[in-house]
């Protein structure tokens, strides 16, 4: 179906975050709409599938005009969206979400539903299991399943919000390939990115959007990206080309995929001898944590390295992680931290030896929300009766000019953006710190804020500090690692030299093609 | 035997209000909404349903009028928190403390006025089988009614479209949301209809199990109903066990209070709300982090019994229950 929409315009406060967007979306193709984040995409996409209304404007399906009350509207008028972390019900089992709340003619039946729910998985290359519970599935498998459930409910046309988010490289390639289908067979396909990549292999035309304006419309895929950089990020780009595309983390004129290359780390990957003090030293370190399981692990981390860790979701990134932090004890082995045995000790006593850990989910196990910055810095005070605010105000100050973090020493952290959370989190992190363990440390993040925690965690390493992350980013892997550590079904290969490895040979270890245990 | 017999058919009875109030505080908290004046709407309606039932001399309308009086204080309660989005514990309690007194100071001149009661109605052939006859059949509507209730409540969320709907609701409203579900509205119908439910709680008592009204007449109940909802883990069958349980536990306090003649009738009094706290306390304690890291740790041959145990018994509360909705 066609989707046009005439001088939309919707404004949250004093933002304006889309801005009298005209655009036109033919049926039968993939579209893919890009800008940074904070853009404007995820507004007009939630105002055309009905989860907010215009302030202004005009929604036309097929030539029709529609005034959309909710989402339900939307969805009986053929218009579907999948949101970056779908909306489930992760106590349901796959069956029962398919049925919620569904229209009757839809699924007549719980038995139709479950045909309905295998025959479309199979047609699209899912692999859905229908009593499966929601909560026990990957991200990639509930995007599958809301994709199912919203065609099975009537859209013939979906809208994806940043899908590529949080699943493996294997997923979105049965994601694109299943789109690449939907389109074929006359559905519209709306797909929302800050990955030119991405939108390169997938789009049949692209629109870019610019602090809530249309700066792009319906431009004919391919396009070159530089075209598109200058499109996302304005002036920036035009001022300083070479520069501010390093900044964007893309490199121009190069196949995507390919590293970026920073200037000074391939001398410093050299500069790391056998002398260089360790800071983690695991020995036959046997640990588990529900289906997860590493086994007889043996691994030295020297002073001022970055190690990535590669591997599909939930295959012991994690567990290493916690494992590194004390988070997790082993059952067995023991673990070293700065040559001291930790096997056993507290997460306090970590802390003390220099041991600090990002998690992922930020709003969960990171932060405080409702606390500000200088509520934090109180609260990393030694223990006491009192907290000394002027301390906690000054520390506040200096962090926000040194992480450039768009807020006051007051501000809620929960009312900044995901960007500026993250840099808040990295400069609560102690200047002692000795060994800093972060999953996805760029999670949701546009290119120019990933680049400027990168820029952070590398100021660290300088000074001695080494850090252990996950990614599910190819690119990011290659870029900044020193070592990647890939994990795959359970097991851990050895520390593999970045040098030694390209991007393709990445994806293949994560696959499990040629992928080797580290010798027990 | 015949004695077990009446006595397990005694607590059918005795549990009857509770399962009314409980399958009534289920029902809302599964879409979302706690509803924690449970004690007051038992009390007001246990007080309003006796007086209408004494004025019209009508046990039906009694009933009515308890069920309109818990429908009218869950509508208030979802005003509050719902539409004008305060917090659904505070507003509950203060209802809740609100009832009390009201009904204390409204139902005074009926205090221990005889009045009608719900008829005795054994059914008849099922009522002389012998033992299941004594146990199931000689009661009254009211009780039959309880053990319809049940497997409704649970039919009705666990096999309907509607249950579904409800479920997400009290799991995931903006996943509801998304589907089209008309979220506030629907949390509004399933509280005001478990409000209704309570009522008639109220009602059970004036009318049927503690005949007639006196101040402070079912005090407690309510919050009773409230710990046997956690304790049943949100599924309507052990919801239902935990009142049967209760009723059991009360029925041996007041055999015990007979035989054991030199303990204070206090200790009888208190003794099923206690263990009631040491029951809850126990599901709790094996569902913790702690107890699942000491459960991890345990041989292998042992884990997975165990693990499966306390996956039985230690439910999660419906995720989104006392979160206030705001559509995007």
């Amino acid at each position: 179906m066609e989707i046009a929409v005439t001088n939309l315009t919707k404004t949250f406060g004093s933002l304006r975050a889309n801005d009298r967007l005209s655009l036109r979306f033919a049926s039968g193709k993939i579209h893919g709409v890009l800008g940074e984040n904070g853009a404007g995409k995820s507004t007009l996409m939630k105002l055309v599938s009905g989860f907010l209304q215009p302030d202004a404007g005009q929604l036309e399906f097929d030539g029709q005009p529609v005034r959309l009350r909710g989402p339900g509207d939307a969805l009986g008028a053929g218009v579907g969206m999948v949101h970056q972390d779908p909306l489930d019900v992760p106590g349901f089992t796959a069956l029962e979400n398919l049925l919620c709340a569904a229209p009757r003619r839809a699924f007549p039946s719980r038995a139709m539903a479950r045909t309905t729910l295998t025959t479309m998985a199979q047609r699209l290359g899912f692999t859905l299991a229908p009593d499966t519970p929601v909560g026990a599935m990957t991200v990639g498998q509930r995007q599958q399943l809301e994709i199912v459930r919203l065609l099975a409910c009537g859209a013939r046309t979906l809208i994806l919000d940043e899908p590529t988010t949080g699943i493996t490289a294997a997923q979105a390639q049965a994601l694109f390939e299943a789109l690449r289908q939907l389109a074929a067979d006359g559905n519209t396909v709306l797909f929302v990115s800050h990955k030119l990549d991405e939108v390169a292999a997938l789009c049949d035309t692209v629109s870019v959007l610019r602090t809530g304006q249309l700066v792009g419309e319906q431009l004919p895929m391919p396009q070159p990206q530089q075209r598109l950089l200058e499109l996302m990020f304005g002036e920036r780009i035009v001022q300083t080309s070479g520069q501010a595309l390093l900044l964007a983390g893309v490199t121009v004129n190069e196949p995507p995929g390919v590293p970026v290359v920073h200037p000074g780390q391939d001398e410093r990957s050299s500069e790391a001898s056998p002398t260089t003090p360790l800071v983690w030293q695991l020995e036959q370190v046997t640990a588990r944590e529900g289906m997860v399981r590493l086994r007889n692990v043996d691994l030295r981390i020297p002073q001022g390295r970055v190690i990535g860790l590669a591997g599909l979701d939930g295959s012991g990134q994690q567990l290493l992680l916690r494992l590194l932090a004390g988070r997790l004890h082993p059952d067995s082995g023991r673990i070293l931290v700065n040559g001291v045995d930790m096997t056993r000790a507290r997460t306090r006593t970590y802390r003390e030896a220099g041991i600090e850990y990002l998690p992922a989910d930020r709003m969960r196990d990171g932060i405080v929300g409702a606390l500000s910055l200088t509520d934090h810095f109180a609260l990393l005070q030694p223990a006491g009766i009192t907290v000394d605010r002027q301390v906690a105000v000054q520390a506040a100050r200096d962090a926000i000019a040194a992480y450039e973090i768009k807020a006051t020493p007051i501000t809620p952290l929960i009312a900044l953006s995901g960007g500026n959370q993250q840099r808040a989190m990295l400069a609560l992190v102690p200047d002692a710190c000795r060994g800093l363990a972060c999953e996805q440390p760029t999670r949701g993040l546009d290119v120019a804020s990933a680049q400027g925690i990168w820029q952070r965690l590398q100021a660290r390493c300088a000074t001695g500090c080494s850090v252990v992350f996950a990614s599910a980013d190819l690119d990011e892997l290659m870029a900044y690692s020193d070592e990647i550590l890939v994990f795959f079904a359970g097991e851990m290969s050895a520390l593999l030299p970045r040098a030694t490895l390209t991007g393709a040979r990445l994806a293949e270890l994560i696959g499990g093609v040629g992928f080797e245990r580290s010798a027990p | 035997m015949n004695q077990l017999a009446i006595d397990l058919g005694a607590v059918l009875a005795a549990a009857s209000p509770l399962i009314f109030a409980t399958m009534g505080a289920l029902l809302s908290e599964r879409s979302g909404v706690i509803n924690l004046s449970l004690d007051g709407t038992i009390m007001l309606g246990a007080m309003g349903g006796f007086t209408v039932a004494l004025v019209t001399s009508s046990v039906p309308l009694g009933f009515g009028a308890a069920a309109l009086i818990g429908a009218a204080i869950a509508l208030i309660l979802c005003i509050l928190s719902l539409t004008l989005g305060q917090s659904q514990t505070a507003v509950g309690f203060v209802l809740a403390l609100l009832g009390i007194e009201l009904s204390s100071f409204l139902g005074a001149p009926v205090v221990r006025v005889p009045g009608p009661s719900v008829p005795f109605l054994p059914i008849p052939l099922l009522a002389d089988l012998p033992i299941v006859g004594v146990i199931f059949f000689r009661h009254n509507l009211l009780i039959y009614l309880s053990f319809l209730l049940v497997p409704f409540i649970w039919w009705m969320l666990f096999h309907t479209r509607m249950g579904l709907t409800v479920r997400a609701l009290g799991e995931r409203p903006a996943a509801a949301f998304a589907r089209g579900v008309p979220v506030t509205r629907m949390r509004y119908l399933m509280c005001i209809l478990g409000g209704a439910l309570v009522g008639i709680a109220g009602a059970a008592y004036s009318l049927d199990l503690r005949q007639g009204w006196s101040y402070r007449h079912t005090f407690g109940m309510g919050w009773i109903a409230l710990a046997i909802v956690i304790f049943g883990g949100w599924r309507p069958w052990r919801v239902a066990f935990g009142c049967y349980l209760f009723a059991a536990l009360e029925i041996v306090a007041l055999r015990s209070q007979r035989t054991m003649a030199g303990v204070p009738t206090q200790v009888f009094q208190v003794a099923p709300f206690v263990l009631m706290i040491l029951v809850l306390a126990l599901v709790n304690l094996v569902s913790s982090p702690q107890a699942l890291r000491r459960i991890a740790s345990l041989p292998p041959i042992l884990r997975g019994p165990v693990a499966m145990l306390v996956s039985r018994l230690a439910v999660a509360a419906p995720a989104a229950l006392g979160q206030r909705f705001e559509r995007p």
